[in-house]
């Protein structure tokens, strides 16, 4: 994980493959969970290779919950959640934990935001104590929150404005969904987080933060029994909230084509990009969601991809080609293709050639042999996830935050393994139609 | 290269992104005590030595090796020969082609590459413990027959020469460079570690056989080993991976690689709404007596994330960056201590006006009591955190063998944090921090800058 305050623009892809990464032979990581008389669900991984435990708050609140205008709310709320409570002053929640030896984040994705530490076993009611005070105790002021505007500013400035192919990306997605709130960036757009206030702030605060509308998940060296008085303790204690559903309207079924060509003087070298909009593990049609991920897999799954052997090394067209999907939301998703050009190669040569590609895929589908061999590769590498204190704590509340289920984690691997040939075709077909699509384009040179 | 720079181990290193966690890797606190993994010294019959930490919790397998020597050592008139080495050598060996090697890894989920940094070669190879003879037989053929057919070669060239121009306008990679060029004028330090379009172009298989064969040898070779293996399985495994290898390398020297930094102000114009910003001076090497002094130092100066003076001054009191860091940066034949920030193209003259105050402040008052105890609570404490997976160990593995540090180092690491006394952090802090060297590099087009700064068209 990143630095503080990540902004999980990306995060679909991250998640997708930690998911990914994550889940494969019979019982993925065996976790044990139980729920408090006030709503708030507990789930414990046991990992015991260091006296050390991860400790994380999943809210069910992420950018894509925000009200309209707000842009950026959910995300600056995060930051300011290290800004005090009534009990504790300003930076004290990270002054405790770094004293303690503990190490800290927290993350926004469109989905949920999420609140992380991981410390010595010892250390946990810390922690515990003190991320339960700041579920309900924050305390804002505007000269507490003001500069951390700026720094919101110049987050967005160093991840988006100052990165051209990251500008494009955002054009993409707003493009792609056409009236779902996953089209407007997880940081915000540039005119809206500038209007944004501590009392914005505290009303997102207020209406999403609550014991019933989050997770606790905990991995590392300790059992559930030990969890559970601390947990009652702690959060048992706050009492529940009435919590507004999610409103986040209905993406219409897409019918145009769509494209987006992003000319900049910054940009050095052309890249082309190919969006579909797609079923997520939980929304559209969730089967084709395991069928998506192998195809995924298949056709750009590293050096011995379709897409690589036929645009990179067969063709002599591009320097580097792939896909990334990630499944794990709680609405719609994408699947994208993107290829970097050989120098010299124009982008309509790379679109012609991405187009027979896919147009091969569609008329003769994919083999009995290319499934397995994608098949092998997910499920190894849930056992490879397991290597790691985190990964297990992040896969399943990104998962029960986007209103999955422990089920749907440790099944993973198998229902994966279930999918057929037939399967990972008839979705090709169903997602791969230029209606879905938008191409994004960026091409070195014109005016800033 | 930002990161790269910045990606040396153990604890010096502090730095692994450029985005604001100086602290990375660091964990535990003075009043709990840890007991490391425990390492074994394993000695292949050949007389090869792998330091190994046994851990059957999961069925993986983690092998990290480094040769002495890195992309510093490159002829003059090809630089980024290591870089191309390193994206070679996975790409064919022995009797298999690339695509049939790449098939090999990828049906069997194995990961295998290498890496390289100014004074390192690096590889890596993580397997399922039931593919580990499969795993361990393809590092060897990689190792020992690469076989850089043309087709790869074109193919992974033309990838390099992509990402040199795309990075001819990427601000981070700029000031970077351009800090770098200006601090090691004339010296291999000073060249860029990835080459450049024209020396690149001009690699071809005899240069990487070249490489090969004088630079990974079993002299300059260190390894660290982590997973589901035991000593006696790794033993006769170490001779079929390392034992091909020539017994010698022949080590270019670097010559004289101080660094100068007389305190200047290099900017270029780019436009960027955000200024990008790489400051630094001399700093320690590792083996200094005073490097956890100094460690400490910069710790509370600019590495601890969210509790530093930089990160005080410059994000929470003035809101001027997202991201503000120092971190020390000890090479094989220079040290220093770097660090970065970005900021919008007005705010550039507040913002390095601020870091250098900080900087000037350290040696006149040096920490208070609390800083210094606080710094030294979460470097002790966090310290064990690293451990929690086979790849974090691997890499302490290695570099604690780089550093010389002594096969106890583990054990004995929170001792030496716990000894640095405030005294100790003023005298390091008059050694190293001198704000009137610290020299900045601008990307950008900032507002306000002194009169005498220095306007740079281009850097190599």
């Amino acid at each position: 994980m990143i630095p503080r305050h990540r902004v999980f623009a990306f995060f679909a892809a991250m998640v997708g493959m930690a998911a990914i990464a994550t889940r494969a032979d019979a019982a993925v990581f065996n976790p044990r969970t139980f729920t408090m008389a006030n709503g708030m669900q507990v789930v414990v991984v046991e990992n015991h290779r260091i006296p050390a435990v991860t400790h994380m708050v999943w809210y069910k609140a992420g950018a894509a919950d925000e009200p309209r205008g707000k842009s950026g709310v959910a995300h600056y709320l995060e930051h300011l959640m290290f800004k005090g409570t009534r009990i504790y002053g300003p930076g004290e929640f990270s002054r405790r934990v770094a004293v303690n030896g503990g190490r800290e984040n927290a993350f926004t994705s469109y989905d949920y935001t999420a609140y992380h530490q991981t410390v010595a076993r010892e250390r946990l009611e810390l922690v515990m104590k003190l991320e339960a005070d700041r579920m309900t105790n924050l305390t804002l002021t505007p000269k507490l929150a003001k500069p951390e505007l700026q720094v919101v500013l110049e987050e967005r400035r160093a991840r988006i404005e100052n990165e051209p192919a990251a500008q494009l990306d955002e054009q993409v997605r707003a493009a792609l969904f056409v009236h779902h709130p996953y089209g407007i960036p997880v940081i915000g757009w540039e005119p809206e987080i500038k209007e944004l206030t501590a009392r914005d702030a505290l009303a997102f605060y207020r209406a999403r933060y609550a014991p019933n509308n989050a997770i606790l998940v905990i991995a590392g060296d300790i059992t559930l029994e030990q969890v559970k008085p601390l947990a009652e303790k702690y959060y048992g204690a706050i009492p529940a909230r009435p919590i507004a559903p999610r409103m986040r309207g209905i993406e219409p079924a897409p019918i145009a084509m769509r494209r987006v060509v992003l000319e900049s003087p910054r940009a050095r070298r052309p890249s082309f990009s190919r969006s579909y909009l797609a079923p997520s593990y939980r929304m559209g049609e969730p089967d084709q969601a395991y069928a998506l991920a192998l195809l995924s897999e298949i056709l750009g799954g590293g050096g011995t991809s379709r897409f690589y052997r036929s645009l990179v090394i067969e063709q002599r067209l591009a320097v580097g080609a792939g896909t990334g999907y990630d499944p794990d939301v709680r609405d719609l998703s994408r699947f994208v293709i993107h290829v970097s050009p050989r120098e010299g190669v124009e982008l309509p040569a790379i679109e012609a050639a991405v187009d027979a590609e896919i147009a091969r895929l569609l008329a003769e589908g994919v083999s009995e042999d290319e499934v397995d061999r994608a098949k092998k590769r997910l499920q190894a590498s849930a056992i490879y996830a397991r290597d790691s204190l985190q990964t297990g704590a992040r896969v399943l509340g990104a998962t029960l935050a986007v209103d999955g289920t422990i089920a749907d984690v440790e099944a993973w691997p198998e229902r994966i393994g279930a999918v057929t040939p037939a399967q990972v075709t008839e979705a090709a077909r169903r997602v791969l139609q230029p209606a879905r699509s938008v191409t994004g384009f960026l091409i070195p040179g014109g005016r800033s | 290269m930002s990161v790269r720079n910045a990606i040396r181990l153990g604890d010096g290193a502090a730095m692994l992104m450029r985005a604001g966690l100086a602290a990375a890797f660091i964990v535990l606190t003075s009043s709990l005590s840890f007991a490391g993994p425990a390492i074994q010294r394993v000695k292949s019959p050949g007389g090869i030595e792998a330091w190994l930490v046994e851990d059957h919790s999961v069925p993986v397998v983690a092998m990290r090796m480094a040769f002495r020597g890195g992309s510093a050592e490159d002829p003059p008139d090809r630089l980024g020969l290591a870089n191309v080495v390193a994206g070679m050598l996975d790409e064919g060996a022995g009797d298999l082609d690339a695509q049939a090697f790449r098939t090999r890894l990828d049906d069997n989920s194995i990961a295998l590459g290498f890496e390289d940094s100014r004074d390192l070669f690096t590889g890596y190879v993580k397997t399922l413990s039931v593919n580990r003879d499969l795993a361990f037989e393809l590092m060897a053929l990689a190792l020992t027959k690469p076989r850089f057919d043309a087709e790869p070669i074109d193919r992974i060239r033309s990838a390099i020469l992509a990402r040199l121009k795309r990075q001819t306008g990427d601000p981070d990679y700029l000031a970077s460079r351009l800090w770098w060029s200006k601090a090691f004028p004339a010296t291999p330090y000073g060249r860029p570690p990835d080459g450049t379009v024209e020396t690149v172009s001009k690699i071809d298989a005899g240069d990487l056989r070249g490489f090969v064969e004088r630079r990974l040898a079993r002299d300059n070779l260190f390894i660290g080993v982590v997973g589901d293996i035991t000593a006696e399985q790794l033993a006769p495994a170490l001779d079929r991976v390392f034992g091909g290898l020539p017994a010698r390398a022949q080590p270019v020297a670097l010559g004289d690689v101080r660094p100068s930094t007389a305190g200047n102000i290099f900017m270029m114009d780019r436009q960027n709404p955000q200024s990008v910003i790489v400051f630094g001076e001399a700093g320690l090497k590792r083996n200094d007596p005073d490097y956890y002094a100094a460690f400490v130092m910069n710790h509370i100066l600019g590495g601890g994330s969210f509790s530093s003076r930089l990160y005080r001054e410059v994000r929470e009191k003035r809101g001027l960056a997202y991201s503000v860091y120092s971190y020390l940066s000890p090479l094989d034949e220079a040290g220093l201590i770097m660090g970065g920030v970005a900021t919008e193209n007005s705010r550039v003259a507040e913002t390095i006006a601020t870091v250098r105050d900080v900087w000037r402040s350290m040696p006149l008052t040096g920490a208070t009591a609390t800083e210094l105890s606080e710094a030294k609570s979460y470097l002790t404490g966090s310290f064990a955190l690293q451990f929690d997976n086979t790849d974090h160990i691997a890499r302490l593995l290695v570099s604690i063998q780089l550093d010389d540090l002594g096969i106890d180092y583990i054990d004995r690491r929170n001792d030496l944090i716990a000894a640095v006394t405030q005294q100790d952090v003023l005298r390091v802090a008059r050694r190293v921090l001198d704000a009137k060297s610290l020299t900045f590099a601008v990307v950008g087009q900032p507002q306000g800058l002194p009169a005498d700064s220095i306007a740079e068209k281009n850097v190599e």
